[in-house]
């Protein structure tokens, strides 16, 4: 149920294949279609001896020996997930830029939908509590004023 | 502090912990990434030899015996710094040390070896593909295969005798029991 | 010599700044005016001394002398004087100097331009942003001193990375600077506040135009670093969620809740406690974005050479103006009377919305960028969160906060009406309406998230022309009118229009660039053509230049449409000798609506290039749009508001001659 939310989720936000600003015209499948499955792969494997980049948009020689692999195996008939678990059974989960669903990353997934409901409990007791805030009570005269002034206006 | 007031010692708490965990990930080196592929059993690969040489290296080499895998290149600075701890190795004979020559050029790989020293039992010529089944991201990387030919232990980066002495050693002794 | 001065400004000034420190804040305490009056002089002072080591550096670069061990690391003389210049801070030690150079430039601008401010507050706020100071002074000379020399000097220095040496990033870490350092003052202000134990309104109106400076800058600063990633690839896209850009995008999206958070601690001294809190987190997260970036915890390609030692001083740091900051908060802030009350549907229930929404993303950013470390340490498990992650949570959260910007100015302060407030809105349903039926009639049902995009930004915009447009009483009332009304607004007004509005723009841009990018990949030989996005470019010829520090292949290229010759195209790919590195120099052709942007590879040996050609419509929307936020800013900036007190005493001082020369 939740994979299903989120994939729906990361297909609004898969608005459309990205530039991918290393990928060389010798190691592009001639199929577009299979091409675009590679990038989307390739949007997902981080570049390991690099600082924050996929392998789609590093110019490193591990980048390359990995965009030329997915290719390969894509075209060896692989799904897109099969390709990533290929990948990530030899070099672990580091390699994924897409955290994995699991135990361990619970408070990562769920960490701002956490706060988000915190805050927003906070907020309505927040208003709660100003609701509660009585007035003081009036005292004897004060009150023998208050119904001086209400009976004048309905005299009048 | 009335009832009221232990909410507001919640962020002071909460950077506490924060900071607790960012001292203690000033130890952490980002770069050094583990193995998968602990416990596994090695890829199996067949590498071609050097030129001029006559045998390469394969899985079958690492069958029977505690064996140390090198990933090595002559373009890679740290494993030449690396190179006289393996040569060292080598001389003790106790495990046999086999070398990946990862994305290199085959002359400039015989000349460094022939200028530093060949420690190794059998080197295999790799352009790359191999060393993404052992998961390989950089040079030089070294492996520890037991008997049965399954990974028990990954270095990255340069050995030094230190690492010889208190890790593989000790390792090595531990899997040949 | 001049070295040797500006080393010893360092130390004058990180005496001055433990004066600073302590004195007035004793002054305050017992109401000491002679002793609070040290905090002013001693704020200039610790900028004149600070500026005189800033550019006593700046001026070693300018001549490479490479006798400092800090400019032969970093520069070389071959490089252009500008790049000398700016080789300042392009490297740990100097950007550390340009950090303290900011924050005591600000700290002489709140002694120069606080003649409103009761001593006291003075006092305490520049008391704490001189300790502030003192830290940071005390890193840099104990751990960072850019006046280190080294012996024997060598002929030539190292240079600078090669990726560096650009106009657009010379200019980004000071303008990020100015926004990150500039959050201090905000901070400051919190601190005093927690000391007096006092919030009022007068408080909020003192802060914001310091918060919304620094927010500027940091817009500006932000903008331009992902602007200028966009045109120099390597980093592939115009962001990454790369830590270091995440550190700097969490301030400013705290620092934009402060903002708002601090018109209803104005307006109904409500929310003071809260606001406080956000005051001393932006600045904290500033802080924490220095500890990430130097003391190499987290990979990133900004990471400046990481080195522990530096690291555990910057968390020291870090635990004691924030762990301080925290905990004086929790002693305090208890103390801090509640205030004025509103109803949850209204102008300061958006409010709360809004800063609901914003922590929520800020949060997000924070628990993405920092769950791998933290597991590591946790639980020794190492896992990597890049952007699939934010877009799948950030994206979510921006949305309504979207939706809501559009509908709170529409609400009326204290207790409003959802429907009547959607009820003003009718314009803007019908602009949204029409953006996703043409976005989705022009370019197909696949385009879902594209036609969102686009409806939301039309959202944003028509609501907020809707707004301005009620308050001029446009249609309404004849042009002339209209045009007084516009000219007499308080500038606040229109700085919310164009904050919003290039808010608006913005997304539009972000949708465009991300649903309707065309790449055409190809290996390239001249004397070719290529198509792509209904234009041609010609491959004429490919050359080798030589400019001052570097050999490029630069490739001289046509672009055409339907025959007609638009533009030349010239992109390089340069080398670096004494580097030994290479950059690339891309071609952007742009008609502000889209770019055609060209990149010219490595030769494949046979003559033939390989060229990268892209089509990016709505991109400069995304540059266009954050400088309007940013004017928007600069215009809030000037309103009459916060120049308070001085005009209105100097009124009566008028008036009183008057009566008394009358008499």
């Amino acid at each position: 149920m939740i994979r299903a939310l989120l994939s729906a989720l990361a297909l609004v936000a898969a608005l459309a294949p990205a530039p991918a600003h290393a990928v060389r015209p010798d190691e592009m499948l001639a199929d577009p279609g299979l091409e675009a499955r590679a990038r989307e792969v390739g949007r997902e494997l981080r570049c390991l001896v690099c600082r924050n980049q996929s392998i789609d948009d590093s110019d490193a020689d591990l980048a390359h020996d990995l965009r030329v692999l997915v290719r390969e195996r894509i075209k060896g008939g692989d799904s897109n997930d099969q390709v990533v678990a290929y990948v990530r059974s030899r070099y672990g989960d580091f390699v994924l830029l897409r955290p994995p669903f699991e135990l361990g990353t619970l408070l990562l997934w769920g960490g701002p939908l956490l706060i988000l409901l915190l805050g927003g409990v906070a907020i309505a007791r927040f208003y709660r509590a100003r609701d509660d805030v009585a007035a003081p009570p009036l005292s004897a005269e004060e009150r023998r004023r208050l119904a001086a002034v209400l009976g004048e206006g309905t005299e009048r | 502090m009335n009832k009221r007031g232990w909410i507001f010692l919640i962020p002071a708490a909460v950077f506490g912990l924060l900071a607790a965990g960012f001292y203690a990930g000033l130890g952490i080196d980002p770069n050094v990434l583990p193995s998968p592929l602990i416990d596994h059993p090695a890829p199996r690969f067949a590498l071609p030899p050097l030129q001029g040489e006559a045998q390469g290296f394969s899985s079958a080499d690492l069958k029977g015996h505690v064996s140390l895998v090198n990933a090595f290149a002559s373009w890679c600075a740290p494993c030449r710094a690396e190179h006289p701890v393996l040569n060292a190795l080598a001389h003790t004979g106790r495990v046999p040390t086999f070398g990946i020559d990862y994305k290199d050029k085959e002359e400039l790989a015989r000349a460094w070896i022939a200028e530093l020293g060949n420690p190794y039992t059998r080197i295999g010529a790799d352009d790359g593909r191999v060393g993404i089944d052992w998961g390989v991201y950089g040079v030089p990387e070294t492996f520890i295969v037991d008997k049965d030919g399954r990974i028990r232990y990954k270095h990255v980066g340069p050995l030094t005798e230190a690492d010889v002495e208190r890790t593989i050693m000790p390792l090595v002794a531990r899997l040949e029991r | 010599m001049i070295d040797e001065i500006g080393h010893f400004a360092l130390v004058l000034a990180l005496c001055i700044a433990v004066l600073q420190a302590v004195v007035p804040l004793v002054g305050a305490a017992r109401n000491d005016a002679a002793l609070m009056g040290w905090a002013r002089p001693a704020a200039l002072a610790q900028f004149l001394f600070v500026a005189i080591a800033f550019f006593a550096l700046m001026h070693a670069y300018a001549v490479s002398d490479f006798s400092l061990a800090n400019v032969a690391a970093n520069s070389s003389s071959m490089k252009p004087l500008l790049y000398k210049l700016t080789g300042v801070w392009s490297n740990h030690e100097g950007s550390m100097l340009l950090w303290v150079f900011i924050l005591a430039l600000f700290g002489a601008a709140v002694a120069l331009f606080s003649h409103n401010l009761p001593p006291a507050l003075r006092a305490r706020v520049l008391a704490v942003q001189a300790m502030i100071g003192v830290g940071f002074l005390l890193f840099i000379l104990l751990t960072s001193n850019p006046f280190l020399r080294l012996w024997p000097t060598p002929a030539e220095g190292a240079g600078l990375n090669p990726i560096l040496e650009d106009r657009g990033l010379a200019f980004h870490p000071p303008c990020l600077y100015l926004g990150y350092v500039g959050f201090s003052i905000s901070f400051c202000f919190a601190i005093a506040a927690l000391i007096e134990g006092r919030v009022d309104p007068a408080w909020a109106r003192w802060v914001r135009p310091w918060t919304l400076a620094a927010w500027c800058a940091l817009t500006i600063g932000i903008a331009m670093g992902s602007w200028w990633s966009y045109y120099t690839l390597g980093w592939g896209g115009w962001w990454f969620w790369d830590p270091v850009e995440n550190a700097s995008f969490m301030p400013w999206l705290v620092g934009t809740a402060l903002l708002h958070s601090a018109v209803v601690v104005e307006k109904r001294e409500a929310l003071k406690t809260w606001t406080i809190l956000l005051a001393i987190i932006t600045f904290s997260l500033s802080l924490l974005g220095t500890f990430l970036v130097r003391s190499g915890v987290l990979t990133s390609v900004h990471a400046f050479a990481s080195d522990p030692m530096r690291g555990v001083f910057i968390l020291l740091l870090l635990s004691f103006y924030t762990g301080g900051a925290l905990i004086l908060f929790a002693w305090r802030a208890p103390q801090l009377a509640g205030g004025g009350l509103f109803a949850p549907i209204s102008r300061e229930g958006a409010l709360v919305l809004n800063n609901l929404l914003l922590a929520t993303a800020a949060a997000t950013v924070f628990i993405g960028t920092l769950y791998p470390l933290l597991l590591d340490v946790v639980a020794h498990q190492k896992v990597s969160v890049g952007p699939p992650f934010y877009t799948m949570t950030f994206v979510p959260i921006m949305i309504p906060l979207l939706v809501a910007m559009a509908v709170g100015p529409m609400v009326p302060w204290k207790r409003g009406d959802l429907l009547a407030a959607f009820g003003r809105l009718k314009f803007a349903f019908l602009a949204t309406a029409a953006a996703a039926l043409v976005t989705l009639a022009a370019t197909g049902a696949r385009s879902l998230g594209a036609a969102c995009g686009l409806a939301l930004a039309a959202w944003l915009l028509a609501a907020t022309l809707t707004e301005i447009a009620e308050r001029v009483h446009l249609f309404r009332e004849p042009l002339p009118a209209v045009l007084r009304r516009a000219l007499s607004l308080p500038r606040a007004g229109w700085g919310m229009f164009f904050a919003h509005a290039g808010m608006a723009v913005v997304i539009a841009g972000i949708t465009g660039s991300t649903a309707w990018t065309e790449e055409r990949i190809v290996s390239g030989r001249p004397g070719q053509s290529f198509e792509i996005a209904g234009y041609t470019i010609a491959l004429d010829r490919v050359s080798e230049v030589a400019g001052p520090d570097y050999t490029a292949a630069r490739a001289d290229m046509r672009l055409m449409r339907s025959g007609r010759e638009i533009a030349a195209m010239h992109p390089e790919k340069r080398f670096y000798p004494v580097e030994n590195g290479a950059a690339t120099g891309v071609a952007i052709h742009t008609n502000l609506l889209a770019d055609v942007y060209a990149v010219i590879g490595d030769p494949d040996g046979t003559g033939a290039y390989t060229l990268r050609l892209y089509y990016n419509p709505l991109v400069p929307w995304i540059w266009l749009g954050a400088a309007a936020m940013a004017l928007g800013g600069l215009v809030s900036l000037t309103d009459r508001r916060h120049r308070i007190g001085a005009p209105v005493r100097r009124r009566r001082g008028a008036v009183a001659a008057r009566v008394q020369a009358a008499e």
